[in-house]
């Protein structure tokens, strides 16, 4: 497949033979007899069901897998015929999250990192520095601090950093996953724009194809169990049926469609009332300033809520509030007798027994919520605050529910991005909470798990539990039914659908 | 939101231009001569000299006062113990029941406070005009330190920063599991300990990743080049002499006025 453009001349050309990798203590390769022929220029789109190894790939590519203590390599993995080392510079690597990249204080001096590790001659360097600012479109003064930066920002930020080097090779790791809407576009542009100018070979991992559809020549699909699935140009890929459906059974986001969902669409009817909120005022700390004002809020059982609006408006904050984990600042968030049972009727004051009975909350960062060494104990964690005798049956219910049946012994943290996030809404749901609440739940997430949490959602409401999830992501809101409160310049607007 | 490090807010512009090793040796100088002797001239001399250089902070008395008032305290504690527990030499100023004051044990504990903080004030001084970053330049390049050890410290000055929030994301995701901040002393404990733990854990996965991201931009080979030069000029001259003249100030008077006390002899 040759693209049509002209390849610069200092573009990449990859090759794989028989390639693979398995992390030092893990029994399954993380990518298996991979074979592939990336001319230079060429923009790939990797695609592949969660746990497929997309990014074993690229960090492969980018050669920092690691030496032989760190896993065993098989086959070739192969830049211009050479096996990659990032003392090459030959391939830049762009993580998923904008604030574990940034190295330095200074915006200027963060570009400049990778040109000094390079050896590159100071007077070069600043001339690097400037040219990939413009190429991503940073106009900023070299001395702006890289904390007061927005996610879309500081991902350019990362793009202008490995520009620096000057690479043949741009490896993108899910560059937009944690990115609000606008975002996504913001770095989607850059890269199309430093594409332009450099013509270097892309490959980029992202579940959400549409992001990407139009920007690539060629789009490869990696198979879960080793090799490749599928491998053409996006409008052959992405369009004949038979891929598409092979597609759409590995999880990948195609354009132009939605996952097949189980269980019907939640009646618009809510239940009996279970938590009021009453000119709620909500603040992150105790003396700082107030996130959102006099929020009016009803939830009753079996009823979904939305909660959207910008990155920073105080939506999580919010959420956390009505989850009984912050202090209300002001107003009374008052539990009704349904939901609070024996409890008192102020969620803040619970004991956290009492919490986990009743309001289950699922954080963005699955990670932050993992409390054991194996899934089956993290499953079995709540159950055990509330009483000694764990119903079993019911935890491996929920276990296969989410399928996690086969990774029962592993060990939470390492398990993949979709496996977390199963993970962490099973162990909120082993103590069935009356209310579940969900900080950006489908966040990165591929397809299939984003049908499979629609799917139970829709049952956790059909069997009457209320679900509110803070959300970017409007196909989730429509798909859950409900209203949704925006959350934008310090106050709440319900908007029933 | 994020309490950071890496971007200190720094004063005193002029002794910002100056190189940091330049400022590091006049601390170095001042130390020594104060840590030779136990004795209220020379730390005196040197405190009084500190603050005369005050100006130069850029920050006013008050706001030194807010950033230091544990340290006054410290300095108040550590003289009044001294002056308790010292040799009772010299006239009784003050007895009540076991507690003795003389002379010479009150000079003594007023010479420890005096000296607790003429110590302690360079150090404050580099920090507040000091960007990390122009430390670990000049670290590198003119103290000659592998580039590795100074830029790997100054990456995780970052992640200092960063774990005060994760902290506190930590404790309500915990609590959300039903660890809650309630519970028997030992509960309490072990939670706490729990959450440090998780708090370790989610330490050495960021700098894992920024371990990735320094890696793939090609950190860790043998040499590199700078993108800033870290240099001296007439500046760095004028600190360095500032510091050998309070340093020999101090002890030249001290040896004068007799109150010298070299530790050794």
């Amino acid at each position: 497949m040759t693209p049509a453009r002209a390849p610069s001349p200092g573009a990449v050309h990859v090759t794989a033979q028989g390639w693979g990798w398995r992390h030092a203590g893990r029994k399954a390769f993380a990518a298996r007899r991979l074979d592939l022929d990336i001319t230079p220029g060429e923009r790939v789109l990797l695609l592949g069901a969660s746990g497929a190894g997309k990014s074993t790939v690229l960090h492969g590519l980018a050669g920092v897998l690691g030496t032989q203590d760190e896993g065993e390599q098989e086959g070739e993995l192969l830049l211009d015929g050479v096996r990659p080392t990032p003392a090459m510079g030959r391939a830049g690597l762009v993580l998923q999250d904008p604030e574990t990249q940034v190295v330095l204080a200074r915006v200027g001096d963060e570009v400049a990192f990778a040109a000094e590790n390079l050896s590159v001659p100071r007077d070069e360097i600043w001339q690097r520095v400037d040219r990939a600012l413009d190429d991503v479109g940073l106009e900023l003064p070299l001395d702006h601090p890289t904390t007061a930066l927005s996610g879309g920002q500081k991902q350019r930020l990362a793009l202008a950093a490995v520009l620096a080097m000057e690479p043949g090779l741009l490896l993108l790791d899910e560059p937009t996953a944690n990115l609000d809407p606008e975002g996504v576009v913001e770095v989607r542009d850059a890269v199309v724009r430093v594409l332009g100018r450099t013509g270097a070979t892309l490959v980029v991992v992202e579940h959400r194809v549409a992001v990407w559809a139009d920007v690539v020549d060629r789009v490869i699909v990696l198979d879960a169990g080793g090799g490749v699935l599928a491998d053409g140009p996006p409008g052959t890929v992405l369009v004949q049926d038979s891929t598409r459906s092979r597609l759409a059974g590995a999880g990948v986001w195609i354009p132009g469609w939605r996952p097949a969902v189980g269980g019907a669409m939640p009646s618009s009817a809510p239940g009996p009332a279970l938590l009021s909120a009453r000119g709620l005022t909500v603040a992150r700390t105790r003396r700082g300033p107030a996130a959102v004002e006099s929020l009016e809020i009803e939830v009753g059982a079996g009823e979904a809520l939305g909660i959207t609006g910008p990155n920073g408006a105080g939506k999580s904050t919010a959420a956390l509030t009505l989850g009984g984990l912050l202090r209300p600042r002001a107003g009374t968030l008052e539990a009704q007798p349904l939901l609070a049972g024996t409890a008192g009727s102020n969620p803040f004051r619970w004991r956290s027994p009492q919490l986990v009975q009743r309001i289950g909350t699922v954080f963005q960062e699955p990670e932050h919520q993992f409390l054991t060494t194996s899934v089956q104990d993290e499953l079995e964690f709540g159950p055990r605050r509330v009483s000694d005798a764990v119903d079993d049956q019911r935890i491996a219910e929920l276990a296969e529910r989410l399928r996690l049946t086969h990774l029962l012994g592993a060990n939470p943290f390492t398990l993949s991005g979709g496996e977390k996030r199963r993970l962490s809404v099973a162990t909120m749901l082993a103590t069935a909470p009356r209310l579940l609440i969900l900080d950006e739940p489908t966040f990165g997430q591929d397809a299939s798990t984003w049908a499979e949490l629609v799917t139970l959602l829709r049952e956790l409401i059909d069997d009457g539990v209320a679900v509110l999830s803070v959300t970017h992501d409007a196909d989730f809101v429509d798909a859950l039914g409900g209203a949704t409160l925006h959350i934008s310049g310090g106050a709440g607007r319900l908007v029933s659908r | 939101m994020s309490t950071t490090y890496l971007t200190p807010v720094l004063t005193g512009r002029t002794l910002l231009r100056a190189n940091p090793v330049s400022k590091l040796f006049a601390a170095v100088v001042i130390t020594v001569a104060l840590m030779s002797s136990i004795d209220w001239v020379s730390a005196a001399v040197v405190l009084v000299c500190e603050l005369a250089l005050m100006p130069l902070l850029g920050i006013s008395v008050w706001g030194l006062l807010r950033r230091i008032w544990p340290l006054l305290i410290a300095a108040a504690i550590g003289g009044y113990g001294t002056a308790l527990l010292a040799e009772k030499t010299g006239d009784v100023l003050l007895a009540i029941g076991p507690i003795v004051f003389t002379e010479d044990s009150v000079a003594d504990g007023i010479a420890v406070g005096l000296r607790g903080l003429a110590l302690a004030l360079p150090g404050i001084f580099i920090l507040l005009t000091t960007d990390p970053t122009d430390l670990a330049d000049a670290l590198a390049q003119k103290l000659h330190l592998p580039h590795r050890f100074v830029l790997g410290g100054l990456a995780s000055l970052r992640l200092v920063g960063l774990l005060v929030e994760q902290w506190e994301t930590l404790g309500l995701a915990r609590q959300a599991r039903g660890v809650g901040s309630d519970g028997s002393l030992v509960a309490r404990t072990r939670n706490l300990l729990g959450q440090s733990f998780g708090l370790i854990v989610q330490a050495i996965r960021r700098a894992t990743r920024l371990a990735t991201a320094m890696e793939a931009r090609g950190f860790g080979g043998g040499t590199r080049t700078w993108a800033r030069s870290s240099t001296y000029s007439a500046l760095d001259a004028v600190i360095a002499v500032v510091g050998l003249v309070v340093a020999v100030g101090a002890v030249t008077t001290a040896v004068l006025a007799g109150t010298w006390n070299f530790i050794l002899s």
